[in-house]
């Protein structure tokens, strides 16, 4: 188990499985993740993904997941899963599963482009997914926006990669840190639906600040901090801090507060693109602009206080 | 399947040894006693790659039935528990193929079986993987080049208490520091369930330039003795799972 397997092979490469005898001709390298690489494939003329394994202990924990969803009803939560099997070739074997081809766009890239308001709408999404993923008494486990793609066309969200899905009351398979609740000192690893939660405030916060900021020395103050005063997440701060904390035992409570909150909210963000900002000013918002930007430094004033007191006394 | 205890020795350390017992030896000697060896290499960015020094790390992890990966100083903590656990599923695998050439005749393995029935022993691994109670001795090399690297090594085994700690099986931590202020290793903290304690003890090392390995790894093989005794009169069945050298 030392060392990396190399799993990149020329498009038109055919993969013909041990067992099943199924044969599937490569298209297009997709991607490469921490547990294989997937590529677009061909199943006589359908098209379809196919996943080699760098360890295929994993990926049978994978497929296994997948089959569980296999037979529920509703939306399907994610790719369904055609075939799973090995393929030998120069003396190696290959684990490898077949699947569903999602065409999208990763929630990664999607977050760059679009304006904030898409995120809440996302997550709202994301959190009914999630509901029906936590009633089959899994939880996802490394949620991020990496492992989840956004539909062609109509926007839905689905989610990739079940490797890291886990079953309740067990401790977590797999994660990523940044969305890690016990890297931020908030939580264990066990999976309980709380911990998906949390993982989603952590992609509405990279999604509001477009980073992955550094871990400071008082994590948990750092978040809640950020929540707070994050001009795009002071709406929804209350919710926020709920799933932060724990607070809710299911993602339909904190679907139905946020979707309450996003009701609520002005929006007082003027309508431009992320990235281009336009410095007209709108006569009649005046008196409301001087108003948030004193909110703004008596917040900024107050987390300095609050940074004082702490590292200095 | 018998609830059993898996044992582990992880050893982080950034290069050679040079003093002392051959490690790959020792942890040859504790694979013998159902302890399986783990090593974790740690480089800067500065560090070059010195040829010799990962050739140990892989050596001790082969002979000791373990894993290895050579690591930079801010991936430890993923790589730490990843590499735990990955060593646990890799012994009950092992307890687990034998079983099935006690049944299906040699040469069989779980990686022979279709991947329906793979799918079905993975399930039964996972679920041992959970359940079993894990004893891990780390083994800590604080010679003079691991100095600055001490802080994210600490920071590594608190993530590590944390991840165990999620399990339904029972943790046993203890930490053994090499080189000691007088011996050749110094256990600076006996079996504990939860490792939230090592805030300072790395505070107070004397860097030396001897890194001796070896003896470290014996030391730690010798430890165990004390936590199943500890354990023996209350616990029937202190059972280790051991898949004897391959």
């Amino acid at each position: 188990m030392t060392g990396q397997d190399n799993l990149r092979f020329a498009p038109g490469t055919v993969v013909v499985g041990k067992w099943h005898r199924n044969r599937y001709q490569l298209v297009k390298w997709l991607g490469s993740g921490a547990q294989g690489t997937v590529y677009l494939a061909r199943d006589g003329a359908r098209s379809i993904a196919i996943k080699l394994a760098k360890d295929r202990a994993s990926l049978i924990s994978e497929v296994n997941v997948l089959k569980q969803f296999e037979k529920l009803q509703g939306d399907p939560l994610g790719p369904s899963l055609y075939d799973s099997d090995d393929w030998l070739i120069g003396g190696r074997t290959i684990g490898f599963c077949a699947m569903e081809y999602l065409d999208g766009v990763s929630l990664a890239e999607a977050l760059k482009r679009k304006p904030f308001d898409w995120a809440l709408v996302y997550m709202l999404q994301l959190l009914k997914q999630l509901k029906q993923l936590h009633e089959t008494g899994y939880i996802f486990g490394d949620l991020k926006p990496e492992n989840l793609i956004l539909m062609h066309p109509g926007h839905s969200i689905r989610c990739l990669d079940f490797g890291g899905a886990t079953r309740i009351g067990r401790s977590v398979r797999e994660y990523t840190e940044f969305y890690d609740r016990g890297y931020w000192g908030l939580g264990s690893r066990r999976a309980e639906p709380s911990y998906d939660l949390f993982a989603c405030v952590m992609i509405l916060i990279y999604a509001a600040t477009g980073k992955r900021m550094e871990r400071l020395s008082t994590p948990q103050l750092q978040l809640r901090q950020l929540v707070k005063t994050q001009p795009r997440l002071i709406p929804f701060r209350r919710v926020m801090m709920n799933a932060l904390n724990g607070s809710y035992t299911t993602a339909d409570q904190m679907r139905q507060e946020l979707l309450h909150d996003i009701m609520a909210n002005q929006q007082n963000e003027p309508h431009v693109a992320k990235v281009r900002h336009s410095h007209r000013r709108q006569p009649a918002s005046n008196h409301e602009t001087w108003k948030s930007a004193w909110m703004a430094a008596s917040v900024v004033i107050s987390a300095y206080i609050l940074f004082v007191i702490i590292y200095v006394m | 399947m018998k609830k059993g205890t898996l044992k582990q020795i992880l050893l982080i350390t950034d290069g050679c040894s040079n003093e002392g017992e051959d490690p790959i030896a020792m942890a040859a000697l504790a694979r013998e006693q159902g302890i399986t060896v783990n090593v974790i290499g740690v480089l800067d960015q500065y560090d070059s790659e010195d040829g010799h020094g990962l050739q140990e790390v892989e050596g001790i992890a082969q002979a000791g039935g373990g894993i290895s990966q050579i690591v930079q100083t801010k991936q430890l903590a993923q790589t730490v528990q990843m590499v735990t656990k990955q060593a646990m599923t890799q012994t009950i695998k092992g307890v687990i193929n034998r079983q099935l050439q006690d049944i299906l005749g040699d040469g069989e393995s779980v990686e022979d079986l279709p991947p329906e029935k793979r799918g079905k022993v993975m399930e039964v691994v996972d679920e041992v993987g959970e359940t079993a109670d894990l004893h891990v001795c780390i083994l800590v090399d604080t010679s003079a080049s691991m100095k600055n690297k001490l802080p994210t090594v600490r920071d590594a085994l608190k993530d590590l208490s944390l991840s165990l700690s999620a399990r339904m099986g029972e943790n046993q931590f203890c930490l053994y520091l090499f080189p000691g202020k007088k011996k050749s290793v110094q256990k600076v903290i006996s079996w504990t369930p939860q490792l939230d304690s090592i805030e300072r003890t790395f505070d107070k090392i004397s860097s030396h330039g001897i890194t001796p390995t070896g003896p470290a790894i014996k030391e730690a093989v010798r430890g165990f003795d004390s936590v199943s005794r500890k354990r023996g009169f209350y616990d029937d069945g202190d059972e280790a799972y051991d898949d004897g050298p391959r």
